[in-house]
């Protein structure tokens, strides 16, 4: 964070304008749309953060105070799953180096990779709620499963909005519009993609050991 | 300008009429409610002397710096004032805070006493109803399929339980005077609140809930109770009263609803 | 947003459609949020005087009543689950389209970038965006109004099971319930991707020279209330997905088993009314800070312009919001003191409670020491700051009851919260909406407004709010309960019934003095007299550029900043106040 609640800027002589103390630099600085771009992801992340804590919250809460909860059997394609997603951002990541040392060809095989990995993985979750409703457990079977599909069609939205994402940065590579110097775009899908793989991570920690 | 003596007028004028008390509680039939009234004018005095005190200066301000030709002193601020009025505003709200507690805590944090007269309070859209054990002190079985409001039995009395059979249902809360008293509060379908405000005491009714809930009352009458969260489009008729009897009163009318049966 | 966009491709679109409509430019956005919050505040007040007629004239016969609701009102006179229906509109209206967009989404996004001097918002894609989004919201909720059965009776809380089971709970929780939670799981999203932008913004497009010790306070408002709304909505997103799912799905996250409503046996299992309770008051309190933070930055901004006095305290009204916004999260306990929670945490409730009353007191001595040896200018704009800082005091000690469980015995859900939440939130916040209006009108149409017909709606407006809401403290503490559509059925409410009809009056008076502002509002638009760049001798950014401003705001030139935004009355200085631009040295 630019800036620093520990100067005070109030008193003293008033700064040059190229001393340190300064803000992103105004608009036209440079870096000002990098920074804010990934700051933009930063917020968007802790505001999704916030959303599943509240259903994580509401989870507790309502697995705590009544015996009406049956504990669901997770699809063990879910496993699965959760290897594909790991690895698409492991393909992601390796993209995202690629691109900063200019090896664009790798970036590309790598990114797509990823992205392939990530549309296997939303297929594999959409199985899996083939195999709960041919279990016959569906929404309003149990509590277990209200959240299961709460969470999982939460994350699978969010993820969704990913995969445009990551196609969208695999068109603008095509055009080669990407570079180690206009690589922003791929920093922000690439995190955003991680934490969402560590979201799923964490739902099937907490499928697992709380389900 | 002007709005100086407004803001004195305003402050006036509105401490009128909590010293006139033209609009005020009812007199408080309980022990409890005494000790509420108590925190109530320690709380209201406090406030009332900052609200007083607050925009009388907001009003001195508006009318003594108003813009006469003087120049404005060039101040950021001074930490010693900063300190001073965070701790005492901090040591004042939080001591009127610990000063009430005592009163949550008789209501909320002891158990009603073990000879106190348990009343099942029923809540529906709109209407209450009251249970009383009957002469075995035993709640019945209920049943919601037995649930028949035209044929007078709202909580569902199952009569093949012979629990059930000697229980009393009142659509108006009957207790007799000095006596403690435990209601059960519980509803059958949306939140409704039970409210007394002789008894200065107020509670929800909450589904899936059973709650709780003692008082005394000590003056014999009879006080309305309206029901205090929103809960469809009859909430403003949910009425019922609490008739404060004396004992010999309450026994007679047991008898009678028992001869009824 | 990953788009980079802030300074790439950002020239003046041309076509009306894209200068007015789908505008990209803050400045525009701003100005399209201020009147669809105009449009819901005139909505929402026309609401509340039908709920205030209703009260005192519950059988009165209105002939026009009829033709608008052929079944609402049938025969003309308004059933009590219409009066639910308007009331639950009226507070879901103000505090959704009103509350939360004027303040935040329309000064904020018109200002904030001006006086940190940035040229746009970070992401103005997502702005245009977030407004249409807010704007398809506020069609949706309505909407509910025109759909069978109605709108929803269940209030703004929306507590289920009443707002949980359908239509058999009441008439408007069919289609319109539906609709409720439709329409503000969208306001959710509009209002993250607003947080998003300012939260950005204020990080990453300061000017040279603005540290965060030199914004104004107005911008720290903004910036903390969308730190606020960021956490709020979310929260209020998921518990709206789950109370849509309890409805639509046959879930039960929030309806237990064992109910019975309208003779029907339900089959809902095992879910708690009170986790939405905590749940929506995660949000719910959050909400409150968000509708009355920007009011106070604009009432600093003021204070301080118009008493040519440094802001008195800078530091401490920046810890004060920081605190207010961080205890605002640990405090929504204290709307349930009498739900059935946990008595034991009531008590931890109550004690974070008074505490963030501490900030708030911080908040108004700083303001009153401001004002203190100052040479105060009584603009129309000032009033309404002052007026801010009588109201935010009056309102904000009946809090000191509420806040305390043990009163709370009496108090909840009677008037005397009414009275609580409409004179500090609903009359303290809109106070500082006309502050803002009065203040910045000049630079966003570059005319001025009238000052005499301001000062008339000053004072008619400022009595007419204590006229309506004071005597609500009285009815609380004679115990009258909230929400109730008459008072026939209860003796002890008879007597009360004076109270309501002054109340309804001056509810009325108040109403009609708002057609002067209105009228000034649009006069001024056509006629005012042309403003100039800095009308007020105001030191921040905004008042550095044109009224009103070139598209890209500072004509692109980068400006720099010197001096924290309030050196007013500096000794020595040539004028008595020192732009936040001018680099002639101010020492202390």
């Amino acid at each position: 964070m630019p800036g620093s609640l520990a100067k005070d800027a109030v008193k003293g002589p008033p700064l040059p304008p190229d001393a340190g103390d300064f803000g992103g630099g105004g608009p036209g600085g440079r870096g000002t749309s990098r920074r804010a771009s990934l700051t933009g992801m930063v917020v968007l992340l802790a505001a999704i953060t916030m959303m599943f804590a509240a259903l994580t919250s509401a989870y507790v809460v309502r697995r705590g105070m009544s015996n009406d909860w049956n504990a669901l059997p997770l699809p063990h394609v879910l496993f699965a799953n959760t290897a594909v997603l790991v690895a698409s951002s492991a393909a992601l990541e390796l993209a995202r180096r690629r691109l900063k040392s200019g090896r664009r060809g790798e970036f590309n095989r790598y990114w797509t990779a990823g992205t392939v990995l990530g549309m296997l993985f939303l297929l594999g979750q959409a199985y899996a709620w083939h195999e709960l409703k041919e279990a016959g457990i569906f929404v309003a079977t149990n509590p277990s499963s209200s959240f299961f599909y709460v969470f999982t069609a939460a994350h699978g939205i969010h993820l969704l909005g990913g995969v445009v994402a990551l196609i969208w940065v695999s068109v603008q590579a095509l055009r080669l519009q990407l570079g180690p110097g206009k690589r922003t775009v791929v920093e922000v899908s690439a995190l955003y993609w991680h934490f969402l793989d560590g979201l799923w991570v964490y739902l099937m920690v907490l499928f697992l050991f709380w389900g | 300008m002007l709005l100086g003596p407004v803001v004195w007028v305003l402050t006036v004028v509105i401490c009128y009429f909590f010293v006139a008390k033209t609009w005020w509680f009812p007199l408080p039939i309980s022990q409890h409610g005494l000790q509420y009234d108590e925190q109530f004018l320690r709380t209201l005095v406090v406030t009332g002397i900052i609200f007083f005190a607050a925009q009388v200066a907001l009003g001195y301000v508006i009318v003594r710096f108003r813009d006469d030709g003087r120049r404005a002193s060039y101040l950021h601020g001074n930490n010693k004032l900063e300190t001073l009025w965070t701790s005492a505003t901090a040591v004042l709200f939080i001591g009127l805070v610990l000063m009430g507690t005592r009163i949550w805590a008789e209501v909320h944090w002891t158990e009603a006493p073990a000879d106190a007269i348990p009343i099942e309070v029923l809540g529906k859209q709109f209407a209450w109803s009251f249970r009383y054990p009957g002469p075995d002190g035993k709640f019945g079985r209920t049943d919601l399929k037995l649930i028949n409001d035209a044929g007078g039995n709202p909580f569902g009395l199952d009569d093949h339980d012979p629990a059930a059979k000697d229980d009393l249902v009142s659509a108006s809360l009957k207790v007799p005077v000095g006596k403690p008293i435990k209601l059960i509060l519980h509803t059958r379908d949306v939140i409704h609140n039970f409210f007394v405000r002789e008894l200065r005491l107020k509670q929800d009714l909450v589904p899936g809930m059973e709650i709780p809930f003692h008082f005394t009352a000590d003056k014999i009458g009879t006080y309305e109770i309206p029901c205090s969260e929103l809960c469809g489009l009859g909430h403003f008729q949910m009425r019922s009263v609490l008739q404060v009897m004396s004992e010999a009163d309450f026994e007679k009318w047991k008898q009678e609803q028992l001869a009824q049966k | 947003m990953s788009s980079p966009e802030v300074h790439s491709a950002h020239h003046a679109p041309t076509s009306f459609i894209g200068k007015y409509v789908f505008s990209k430019d803050h400045k525009v956005i701003g100005i399209q949020y201020y009147f669809l919050a105009l449009f819901s505040v005139l909505l929402g007040m026309t609401l509340s005087l039908l709920m205030r007629f209703h009260m005192v004239h519950p059988d009165m016969k209105v002939g026009w009543f009829e033709k608008l609701w052929p079944t609402a009102a049938a025969g003309g006179i308004m059933t009590p689950e219409m009066y639910l229906s308007l009331m639950t509109m009226h507070g879901t209206i103000m505090v959704f389209f009103v509350l939360t967009t004027a303040p935040q989404s329309g000064f904020g996004n018109y200002f904030l970038p001006i006086q940190i001097g940035a040229e746009d918002m970070a992401f103005p894609t997502l702005n245009m965006l977030s407004f249409w989004t807010t704007f398809l919201a506020l069609v949706v909720m309505v909407a509910a109004f025109f759909v069978q059965g109605g709108a929803p009776l269940s209030g703004w809380t929306a507590y289920p099971p009443l707002s949980g089971v359908g239509r058999i709970s009441g008439p408007g929780e069919g289609m319109g319930q539906t609709l409720w939670i439709i329409s503000i799981a969208i306001f959710c999203g509009a209002s993250l991707m607003g947080a998003i932008n300012f939260i950005a913004t204020t990080l990453d497009l300061r000017a040279k020279g603005m540290s965060l010790m030199r914004m104004p306070l107005t911008c720290w408002t903004w910036f903390v209330t969308a730190i606020l709304g960021l956490f709020g909505f979310a929260v209020l997103l998921a518990a709206g997905i789950l109370l849509l799912l309890d409805r639509t799905a046959g879930t039960s996250f929030f309806i237990p088993a064992g109910l019975v409503v309208s003779d029907q046996i339900l089959n809902h299992k095992g879910g708690s009314p009170l986790l939405w309770q905590h749940l929506f008051w995660f949000f719910g309190h959050p909400e409150v800070y968000i509708a009355i933070l920007p009011g106070m930055g604009v009432t600093s901004q003021l204070l301080s312009t118009f008493s040519r006095k440094p802001i008195f305290g800078y530091r401490a009204m920046i810890y004060a919001i920081l605190a207010i916004g961080f205890l605002g999260f640990l405090v929504w306990g204290h709307h349930m003191f009498m739900s059935g929670m946990s008595p034991y945490s009531a008590f931890a409730f109550s004690v974070l409670t008074m505490t963030i009353g501490v900030p708030s007191a911080i908040k108004t001595f700083n303001w009153i020491g401001t004002l203190w040896g100052g040479k105060i200018r009584f603009t129309t704009a000032m009033m309404f700051a002052l007026g801010f800082v009588s109201l935010f005091v009056t309102g904000g000690l009946s809090g000191i009851f509420l806040g305390q469980p043990s009163l709370d015995l009496y108090f909840h859900d009677t008037y005397f919260v009414v009275g609580h939440f409409h004179m500090i939130m609903g009359v303290a916040a809109i106070f500082g909406m006309f502050a803002g209006t009065y203040y910045w009108f000049p630079k966003m149409f570059g005319r001025m407004m009238n000052e005499t017909i301001g000062k008339i709606h000053f004072y008619l407006t400022f009595l007419g709010v204590y006229a309506i809401f004071t005597p609500m403290h009285f009815l609380g503490i004679a115990g009258n309960p909230r929400r109730y559509a008459d008072f026939t059925n209860f003796e002890f409410m008879n007597s009360l019934m004076p109270v309501h009809t002054f109340m309804t009056h001056a509810a009325y008076f108040t109403a009609a003095v708002q057609l002067l502002f209105l009228f000034n509002l649009f006069w001024s638009l056509k006629k005012g007299a042309k403003a100039t760049d800095n009308p007020w001798e105001s030191t921040t950014l905004e008042w550095t550029i044109p009224s009103p401003p070139p598209f890209d705001n500072f004509g692109g030139h980068h400006p720099v900043v010197y001096h924290g935004a309030y050196e007013y009355s500096v000794p020595g200085a040539a004028k008595d106040y020192v732009m936040q631009t001018d680099p002639a040295a101010v020492s202390h």
